[in-house]
């Protein structure tokens, strides 16, 4: 904190610059000015030489390293701390999905700890200054079958006694938020009822990489890209080379050498488990791409995030007009983002069973992102069996809309050394000990 | 799309099969402690690397086979083993 205050802003410098007055950089004036003299604009985080020690290692530039860094400057005065990413921030699936918050989850831990997620994100634009265009303009999960609907007045009620504004509605409630949905009973699967949730909605994932970037690099974390973590280096544990059970982290090597710390964090999603086995920690993750896909613009109709768990389908319009669409994982682990033509083939007839007006229209580009799959599709989070790794990884397919909650909540945990309460849950060890929290119900579709 | 090799049809589109996982040796289940049952059940070696998985043929044979496949260049290599005799989670 206090290299935040003291700081002349400078950034490229090597000096961190001063918290607030950073905003004053994107000025209107300043925009016609640099536009009419040609100039860029200066670089938002520093570049700064990589050191020999760190007092924390982040590894992973996505928005779980990112905010825990944030936090750890921001709420513990922790700031001898480096993001490591072996690509850009938000290479990851940071940058790769489609947006999606909400809070409805299945279970009371889930509902609670993305609860908070949304609270922080609600503010986000002003503690970040940055423009994360919230835009909370409901989200509505389908029911197709009377098992659908069931689930989701289970939900509903979960949801309810949580304080959160969530309720299963009909079919014409349905077709009076999103008129475009066909609510007939001519689909193979007709329109039920919906779980309909009004605070959830979408946010700009990229202005969230950025922001949290930036305002971490204000309080002196350092932003090092292009860094690859090729060994964890751990000593005194059971498992070969000292690693494993028992052991204590020493540092991390890295293409650009060595760097020592007594704290490594694994925020590494897709990659979680590579990372994992550098210290010796076996995880219960596997490894799927999801791919997702985007329309030509068009004149804004589709007021809601519309979800389909039967049909495999979610969809949203961007403020730009173009449908964002995405689906399950693919069906088989995976390293390799390509994507595939079974995703588009499947995606267009799923999609038109639900808004057959939309049979004119034209993707323009799909892609893929790595997601760390858990077998209950919960989260893995908080202290391993080596003193001094921890991990924030199993984001499977939901990881952007907890990303706030879950660098609060790991800064929390590095700094106290205990486990906050919120994420005690998702701890490691309730896969031997047979405490799974179940959130397949309410998040293998509707990410 | 992924052209599977199955030991019985040849090669087929992955969308006829089922991705079964890992292929893991199963502990006994009346000998196992819970912990061998459990990480057998959940913990996964996910490499980004030569993997030993099962697959079953769904439209095709109705077989399980395992196979050994690259998970980043989708590779494969040596034959296909019919069954399901070294495990899998089915
Ligand atoms: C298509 C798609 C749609 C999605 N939609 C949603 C949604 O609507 N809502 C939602 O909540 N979630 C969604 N998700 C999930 C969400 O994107 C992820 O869970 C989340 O972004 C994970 O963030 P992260 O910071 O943990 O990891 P990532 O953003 O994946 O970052 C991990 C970083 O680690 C780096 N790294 C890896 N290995 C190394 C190494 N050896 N050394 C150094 N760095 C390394 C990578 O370069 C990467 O930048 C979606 C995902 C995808 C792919
Ligand atoms: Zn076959």
């Amino acid at each position: 904190m206090s290299l935040a205050n003291s700081a002349s802003g400078n950034p490229g410098s090597g000096k961190p610059a001063s918290g607030n007055k950073a905003s004053a950089k994107y000025s209107l004036g300043g925009l016609i000015s640099r536009g009419a003299r040609g100039q860029s604009w200066p670089r938002v985080w520093r570049d700064v030489p990589l050191k020999k020690s760190y007092d924390v290692i982040i590894i992973g530039g996505g928005v779980h390293g990112l905010a825990t860094a944030y936090y750890l400057a921001t709420n513990h005065g922790i700031t001898n701390v480096a993001v490591l990413d072996k690509s850009y921030l938000g290479s990851g699936g940071s940058g790769r999905n489609t947006a999606i918050v909400r809070s409805n989850y299945l279970t009371p831990e889930g509902v609670a700890f993305y609860d908070r997620s949304l609270d922080l994100y609600n503010s986000m634009s002003i503690d970040l200054n940055i423009n994360v265009m919230f835009s909370e303009r409901g989200h509505m999960t389908l029911a197709h079958t009377d098992s659908a609907l069931r689930t989701m007045q289970w939900r509903a009620e979960v949801n309810k006694l949580q304080n959160i504004d969530s309720d299963v509605i009909d079919p014409s409630e349905i077709k009076k938020l999103a008129p475009s949905l066909d609510v007939s009973d001519a689909p193979r699967y007709p329109i039920l009822g919906a779980l309909y949730h009004p605070p959830g909605g979408t946010i700009r994932h990229d202005a969230v990489v950025w922001g949290y970037a930036r305002a971490a690099d204000h309080r002196g974390v350092e932003m090092q890209q292009k860094t690859e973590v090729l060994d964890i280096l751990v000593e005194g544990g059971d498992g070969p080379d000292g690693k494993g059970q028992g052991g204590t982290v020493k540092g991390v090597r890295t293409n650009r050498g060595d760097i020592s710390a007594p704290i490594v964090v694994n925020c590494t999603a897709g990659w979680a488990t590579l990372i994992a086995d550098m210290a010796g920690v076996k995880l219960p993750i596997y490894t799927r791409p999801l791919q997702a896909a985007v329309t030509e613009p068009v004149k804004v109709f589709l007021p809601t995030v519309v979800v389909s768990g039967s049909l495999h389908v979610y969809v949203s319009q961007t403020d730009r007009g173009e449908l964002v669409f995405g689906a399950s994982v693919d069906p088989f682990n995976n390293y390799n983002v390509r994507g595939s033509l079974e995703f588009t083939e499947e995606l267009a007839g799923h999609v038109l069973e639900l808004m057959p007006g939309i049979s004119r229209m034209r993707l323009l580009r799909q892609w893929a992102g790595l997601c760390d799959m858990t077998p209950d599709y919960s989260p893995v989070m908080g202290f391993t069996p080596v003193d001094g790794f921890l991990v924030d990884v199993g984001w499977g397919t939901y990881g952007f809309k907890a990303g706030p909650v879950s660098g609060e909540m790991m800064a929390e945990c590095i700094a106290t050394r205990s486990t906050p309460k919120l994420i005690a849950p998702f701890k490691l060890e309730r896969f031997l000990t047979g405490e799974l929290v179940g959130e397949k119900g309410a998040a293998a579709v509707g990410h | 799309m992924l052209l599977v090799p199955c030991p019985h049809c040849g090669p087929r589109n992955a969308a006829d099969l089922r991705y079964v996982g890992e292929s893991h040796a199963r502990p006994d289940p009346n000998s196992a402690t819970k912990e061998q049952w459990r990480t057998y059940l959940y913990i996964e070696d996910n490499p980004s690397d030569w993997l030993r998985e099962t697959w079953y043929c769904r439209s095709g044979c109705r077989q399980y086979f395992v196979l050994e496949r690259h998970t980043a260049s989708n590779e494969f290599r040596n034959p296909p083993i019919p069954g399901n005799k070294i495990g899998g989670r089915a």
